[in-house]
């Protein structure tokens, strides 16, 4: 990988996002230094409120990568601030357990909030959408209840006092530091993975899953450790908030608080930092102008998410994104560059070929594919043609792992791959695009490049949000080979747009950068061409060829008979889940019955 | 003891059946999961009582305007909360929608109506005895809801036209079928079923602005481990989840059995998320 990369950085200067960095991290700098000079102008009971803002903030950060990174509706989270308030509280005062200096007792509350968050968050990774959020639901219900009637603990109804945090934190204004840190704290921990390999991992299970599954990321590893983490900073603003409050009962943890925390990421916009946090202030912030409007502000919150959802999806972060609203160039084309692609994949490698052995599928009684065999062999370009309902895709979903064949086998380099599995692909360096483009529309074009090599990275989750070198250096690297593989493709002054603001053939040429951020020994493309301008299908052509010189097996499912007759080494044809016909271009076109079935005339 | 565990568990597994049903009949219009359902079971409730109790009317015109309320909620949602989404169901806005629209219902009832639990009237002037009626009306209401909808369902014309917008909302337009008034309409039967779920059992439950989270994941349990828009499979899942709950309640304490409740009810479902009853087949490639 490094030698690619190496020799790419010559011409990082022109590379689009590098100036604009410090343009980004203003407006936090700047929220940084309202808020430690905020004790010189704020009075007493602002102060309170500032704390409370910073404390609900640790929890809303941790939040957001839950909801708005990974897209899991997780609603009842004031169960996890509850979970941390009382553990703090209890250890800290010492009537269960041997009492616990405060900060200890902060830590294991981080660790109760850790493993609780991967209880709550666990069934995210079998159960969508509605049903998860009714799970979030439920819990919030059942934390304040146990609460409530664990009386030799929580004290019931009658409540604990929080802890007090000795000296200097023990003033309004030393407490208010302490919960501004740890703030400004988690505020850079999650930018640190909102900028890493994992936070566009989460967002490519958010808007575009297949495509996360093909690109090899692993669901459950990336949200086990999302929630783990956001259960503990949940359970840490707890803690925090059960000092401030000094004293809590399970009253003061209403599900009104859920929805304050949920609302301000939505309001913030999904996949921001920076939203959620002026959200987050803002609702924390809103019903103190007018003392009537306190009774009034889950309404006010409920109005406000209704009116988010149907009139501004994106929130704040959309309003606050000028960059994306200049208009893109109209006459901008798309020319690949080929030359760039042995650079790109680096030396070829010998993995073997592809081979599926009799391989059979049926649904129902439809035999979708009926013993069919096919190899893909390194460095050729493999079409497959057939009419609709042949069995085209079906066959490349059964090599990608999206269904399991029922009867025969498909080998690596002889060794059988496992049915399903479908993240495994990518290990193994079989990448693929699909029919429909799944693309994650509001991340940029480098973003969305960027995931493809998700599993090239060495740090870990930890390393990312602290900034360790590790994570760093996986960054470069990763930010240079999605350079150069746009290049390859001829999207390279696109790399800072949205994604969604691309025309369709260019999002057709960005799945192809992706893949290739695999250095993907086979490439599956589903009907690559659909779509593609006449002149677009010649460059199309010739970039993959280059793939295919590079040591690449492509196999090539399309209609186009031009495009497969050009460039394809070996032709399959289906019919009805059988093959029709196999051979050079040369034969399949003078093939009787591929002529009278399916080419015409 | 066990005469007493089976009536309530029965009794409060219809009240959830019949949430069940709401959102079922809301689903088979629109494929969407609203969060109001438990809303307007916690409306029945507060309307029932605001008419009868405080503003004095009789039980009749009262349990006849709770109904009406549930069904101008049930419209309003579809207006307000469903439609504007339905065009790209794929980004799921209708779970935050929804839930907006529950929240500010279930608020503005806390404001306006009370924040702590009113009495709910009795409704026939009959001495209590052990089957009692707060437990015999949600059977009742429970029955007379299945038998109306298969009736309706199976022999008007407008039930079989809910019918084919079930099973394929795309035909069933091209056939013509009025399909944004049929989901209105569904709606607002759902919002009468969801009402008349919350007035039946409103001497159990009260009338209590917080019923509205509470019904809305005690009625969702039926219809997730029921199968989706299956209203048989939420019967009986319902009845089991009452008995369930009232069991747990009697050995363990009311607030261990919703722990168990609610533990049950994920392992159900992470081992069979389709329900008990349901299978879905998705396409994702």
């Amino acid at each position: 990988m490094s030698t690619p990369a190496a020799s790419w950085r010559l011409s990082r200067a022109k590379e689009p996002g590098a100036a604009s960095t410090i343009g980004a991290a203003l407006p936090f700098l700047a929220l940084l230094l309202i808020g430690v000079l905020f004790p010189l102008f704020g009075g007493g009971y602002w102060g309170v409120i500032a704390t409370r803002a910073c404390v609900y903030w640790v929890l809303v950060s941790g939040l957001n990568l839950v909801v708005g990174f990974a897209g899991q509706i997780a609603i009842g989270w004031v169960a996890l601030l509850t979970l941390g308030a009382y553990t703090t509280s209890v250890l800290a005062a010492g009537t269960v357990t041997p009492a616990f200096s405060p900060y200890l007792a902060l830590a294991i509350a981080a660790v109760v909030g850790a493993i609780f968050g991967l209880i709550v968050g666990l069934p995210a990774l079998r159960l969508r959408t509605f049903y998860f959020a009714i799970t979030t639901l439920g819990f919030a219900t059942i934390v304040t209840q146990v609460a409530l009637a664990w009386q030799s603990v929580t004290g019931g109804g009658v409540g604990v006092a929080g802890p007090i945090f000795p000296e200097p934190f023990d003033s309004q204004w030393g407490f208010y530091y302490f919960c501004f840190g740890l703030a400004a704290i988690c505020t850079w921990m999650t930018a640190n993975v909102a900028a890493s390999r994992f936070g566009r991992a989460l967002t490519a299970i958010r808007d575009a899953e297949v495509a996360a599954e093909a690109s090899g990321i692993s669901k459950p590893a990336l949200l086990g450790a999302v929630f783990m983490f956001s259960g503990a900073v949940a359970a840490v603003a707890g803690g925090l908030f059960a000092a401030l409050q000094s004293y809590i009962t399970p009253d003061a943890f209403t599900l009104d608080l859920s929805v304050l925390f949920f609302i301000a990421i939505l309001i913030g916009g999904r996949g921001s930092i920076l939203g959620p946090l002026l959200g987050t202030i803002l609702l924390t912030v809103l019903p103190e102008f007018a003392a009537p409007l306190v009774a009034w502000s889950t309404f006010l919150y409920a109005v406000l998410l209704l009116v988010i959802v149907l009139a501004m999806p994106g929130g704040i972060a959309e309003i606050l994104d000028f960059k994306n609203r200049r208009p893109l160039e109209s006459d901008r084309a798309i020319i690949p560059r080929p030359d760039l692609v042995e650079r790109l994949l680096g030396a070829p490698r010998d993995a073997g070929a592809l081979t599926l052995e009799q391989v059979a599928l049926s649904f129902g009684g439809v035999h979708a594919i009926d013993g069919l065999d096919l190899e893909i062999r390194p460095g050729q370009v493999h079409g497959l043609i057939g009419p609709n309902g042949s069995g085209k895709t079906t066959t490349l979903n059964v090599i990608s792992g999206y269904y399991a064949q029922q009867v025969g086998a498909i080998r690596l380099n002889g060794a059988a791959l496992p049915v399903f599995a479908r993240h495994r692909r990518a290990h193994m360096r079989i990448a693929r695009t699909f029919q429909t483009p799944r693309i994650v529309g509001s991340a940029s074009v480098l973003q969305n490049v960027m995931i493809g090599g998700t599993i090239d990275g060495k740090g870990t989750f930890v390393e990312s949000l602290l900034s360790l070198p590790r994570h760093r250096r996986d960054e470069i690297m990763l930010r240079d080979t999605a350079m150069l593989a746009l290049a390859a493709v001829g999207l390279e002054r696109l790399a800072a747009a949205r994604a969604d603001r691309l025309q369709h053939s260019e999002l057709r040429f960005t799945e192809i950068a992706r893949a290739l951020m695999l250095r993907p020994a086979f490439l599956l493309l589903d009907e690559p061409a659909a779509g593609l301008s006449a002149e677009e299908i010649g460059r199309l052509g010739a970039l993959l060829l280059a793939i295919a010189r590079a040591g690449t097996g492509v196999l090539l499912v399309e209609h186009h008979a031009d495009l497969i007759f050009d460039i394809c080494h070996h032709v399959t044809v289906l019919n009805l889940g059988r093959m029709l016909a196999a051979g050079t271009p040369a034969e399949i076109r003078s093939h009787r019955e591929v002529v009278n079935a399916y080419l015409g005339g | 003891m066990i005469e007493s565990i089976v009536s309530s568990g029965v009794a409060i597994g219809c009240v959830y059946a019949l949430i069940g049903i709401t959102y079922n009949v809301m689903f088979s219009a629109s494929r969407v999961f609203s969060f109001t359902a438990g809303t307007l079971g916690m409306l029945g409730g507060v309307l029932g009582s605001l008419f009868i109790v405080r503003m004095g009317l009789p039980v009749a015109l009262g349990f006849v305007l709770a109904l009406a309320g549930g069904a101008v909620l049930g419209i309003v949602t579809e207006i307000v909360a469903v439609r504007p989404v339905l065009k790209s169901l794929d980004q799921h806005l209708y779970v935050l929608s929804t839930l907006a629209l529950a929240l500010m219902v279930q608020q503005f009832t806390a404001i306006e109506w009370s924040t702590e639990p009113q009495p709910f009237p009795r409704l026939f002037d009959i001495a209590r005895g052990g089957f009692d009626q707060q437990f015999w009306l949600p059977m009742l209401a429970c029955a007379a809801v299945i038998v109306g909808l298969e009736w309706l369902y199976r022999h008007t014309l407008i039930g079989r036209a809910f019918l084919a917008i079930a099973e394929d909302t795309y035909a069933a337009r091209a056939l013509g079928l009025p399909e944004r008034g049929l989901r209105l309409a569904s709606y607002a039967l759902a919002g009468v079923i969801g009402a008349l779920a919350g007035f039946a059992g409103g001497e159990m439950l009260l009338a209590f602005f917080a019923n509205a989270p509470m019904l809305t994941f005690y009625g969702f349990v039926p219809v997730a481990l029921g199968g989706m828009g299956n209203n048989r499979g939420a019967v009986v899942a319902g009845l089991l989840l009452g008995l369930f709950q009232q069991t747990a309640n009697f050995l363990v304490g009311g607030i261990f059995a919703s722990v168990a409740v609610f533990t049950v009810f994920i392992i159900v479902l992470l081992a069979r998320p389709e329900g008990l009853a349901g299978r879905t087949l998705q396409r994702r490639v």
